[in-house]
C-alpha cells in the first residue's frame, strides 16, 4: 500500500480512538458535568449517614452542586464527618441545613444543603452545624410498629369506660 | 513401571511449561530493550499498527455496535420488573467502560491481528526470512518483533475506546429510539453513574494491560513456531487459545484489585 494512504489511514484511526476516549469522558462520563479544580470543602457531623457513600452527590434545591470526598468515624464524638467539596460558585451562609436524603423510594442518598437566614458565609474548611441524619428504614418500620402496638390499647380503654 | 513412567512424564512436562515460561520472559524482556529502533524508525510501528489496528476497526465498530444493542435490550427488560428503566445508560455505560469494552476488544483483537502476527513471523521463519537478517546482522527483534510489539500496545486502549462508545450508541439505539426510555434521564444518569478515574481509566489501564499480554503471546508463538506448516498452523491457535484464556484471567485479577466493592 501506498506510504500517504497508510499513513492518512492511522491517523485517521488514532484521531478516531482519541475521539472516543473524550465521548467517554465527557458524554458517558462526569469529567464535563464537574469541574473539580474550584472547590471548597465543608464538614458535617451526622450521627447515621445510613448508605451515603464516598463520590455521592451533594446537591441544593436538586442541583448538583459538589460531592462527599471523604467519610470517616470521628471517635471522640462518635459520630460520622463527612468532608465534601463544594463548587465555589455557591456560597452557603452559617445557618445551613444538611440533610441525608435519598433519590426516589430505593435510589441512592444525597446530601442536600437548604440554606438558613444568617447573613455571614461559611467559610473553606468550616463546619455545618444543623445537621440530620440518614431515616433508617428498620429504625421507621420499629416507631410504626410501636404506633401500631399503642394504638388498639387507646380505643379499648375507651370503650371499656362507656 | 507404570508408575515411574507416569511421574517422569508429568516432570517432564512441568519443566517444559517452566522452560516455555522463563523463555517467553526472556523474548518479552529482548523486546523491551531492543523496541528504540520501534520509535526511531516510527515508520515501522506506523505500518504495523496499520495491519493490527485500521484493520480490527472494522469488526470492532460492528462488535461494539452489536453488543451495545443486546445490552440495551436485555438491560431493560431486567431494569423494568424493578420499574427503573431510567437506569438503564448507566448499566450499560458502566458494563461496557469497565468490562466488556476492554475484554471483548482485547479478544477480538486477539483473534483478528494476534493470529495473523503469530502467521506472519512463524512463516517468517519457516522461509528463513528471520535468519537472514541475522546474517545482515539486523536484530529481528527490534526490527521485526518491536515494531509489532509497540503497534499492538498502542492500538488496543484505542481500540477499546471505540468499541465502548459504538457499544454506548448501540444501547442508546436500541433503548432511548427503539424502546422509547427517557433521553434526559438516560444520559443523566449515565454521567452520575459513570466516574472518569474510577471506571474510564480503569478500563483503560485494563485495555494497556491486555494490549501488552495478547501482542507479547501472539509474537513469541510466531517467533518459537516450528519452521513447518504444521507447527504455523499449531502455534496460530496457541495465541488464540492462550491470549483469550489470559485475557479472561487477568482481567479478574485486575477487576479484583480495581474494584473492590468498598
Amino acid at each position: 500500500m501506498e506510504r500517504t494512504t497508510l499513513d492518512l489511514w492511522v491517523g485517521a484511526f488514532v484521531l478516531a480512538g482519541i475521539a472516543a476516549l473524550g465521548v467517554l469522558a465527557f458524554k458517558v462520563g462526569n469529567l464535563g458535568t464537574y469541574n473539580v479544580s474550584e472547590t471548597y470543602e465543608l464538614t458535617a457531623y451526622f450521627s447515621n449517614i445510613g448508605g451515603l457513600k464516598q463520590q455521592a452527590s451533594v446537591k441544593s434545591a436538586g442541583v448538583l452542586i459538589g460531592r462527599v470526598k471523604q467519610i470517616t468515624l470521628d471517635t471522640g464524638r462518635f459520630e460520622a464527618k463527612v468532608t465534601m467539596t463544594i463548587d465555589k460558585r455557591y456560597q452557603f451562609d452559617q445557618d445551613t441545613y444538611a440533610k441525608i436524603l435519598t433519590s426516589g423510594l430505593l435510589g441512592e442518598q444525597y446530601i442536600g444543603l437548604s440554606v438558613g437566614g444568617e447573613t455571614e458565609m461559611l467559610k473553606p474548611g468550616d463546619t455545618i452545624k444543623h445537621t440530620q441524619s440518614a431515616v433508617v428504614l428498620e429504625d421507621l418500620i420499629g416507631k410504626v410498629i410501636n404506633m401500631l402496638a399503642d394504638k388498639p390499647a387507646q380505643p379499648k380503654e375507651a370503650t371499656g369506660k362507656n | 513401571m507404570p508408575i515411574k513412567k507416569g511421574i517422569s512424564g508429568l516432570g517432564r512436562r512441568t519443566i517444559n511449561a517452566v522452560w516455555r515460561l522463563g523463555v517467553a520472559a526472556r523474548f518479552f524482556a529482548l523486546t523491551l530493550l531492543y523496541s528504540a529502533t520501534a520509535f526511531r524508525r516510527f515508520r515501522l510501528t506506523s505500518r504495523e499498527m496499520f495491519y493490527t489496528g485500521v484493520m480490527s476497526l472494522i469488526i470492532i465498530l460492528v462488535a461494539g455496535m452489536f453488543v451495545g444493542m443486546v445490552l440495551g435490550f436485555q438491560g431493560y427488560e431486567t431494569l423494568k420488573r424493578y420499574g427503573s428503566e431510567s437506569a438503564l445508560g448507566s448499566l450499560v455505560a458502566l458494563s461496557l467502560v469497565r468490562e466488556l469494552g476492554p475484554v471483548l476488544a482485547a479478544l477480538l483483537f486477539a483473534s483478528r491481528a494476534g493470529s495473523a502476527m503469530t502467521a506472519e513471523i512463524g512463516l517468517m521463519r519457516a522461509t528463513e526470512q528471520i535468519d537472514a537478517l541475522e546474517l545482515m546482522a539486523v536484530n529481528p527483534i527490534a526490527r521485526v518483533v518491536g515494531p509489532r510489539f509497540w503497534a499492538g500496545v498502542i492500538s488496543m486502549p484505542l481500540l477499546a475506546c471505540i468499541f465502548s462508545a459504538m457499544g454506548v450508541f448501540g444501547g442508546y439505539v436500541v433503548g432511548v429510539v427503539a424502546i422509547g426510555v427517557d433521553e434526559g434521564s438516560f444520559w443523566s444518569q449515565m454521567q452520575s453513574a459513570v466516574d472518569f478515574r474510577q471506571d474510564v481509566m480503569n478500563g483503560l489501564i485494563k485495555s494497556l494491560v491486555f494490549g501488552v499480554v495478547v501482542t507479547v503471546i501472539a509474537l513469541y508463538e510466531g517467533f518459537d513456531a516450528p519452521p513447518t506448516a504444521e507447527g504455523v498452523s499449531g502455534a496460530t491457535t496457541r495465541t488464540v487459545v492462550e491470549s483469550s484464556l489470559a485475557v479472561l484471567m487477568l482481567d479478574f485479577v485486575l477487576t479484583a484489585f480495581m474494584f473492590r466493592g468498598d
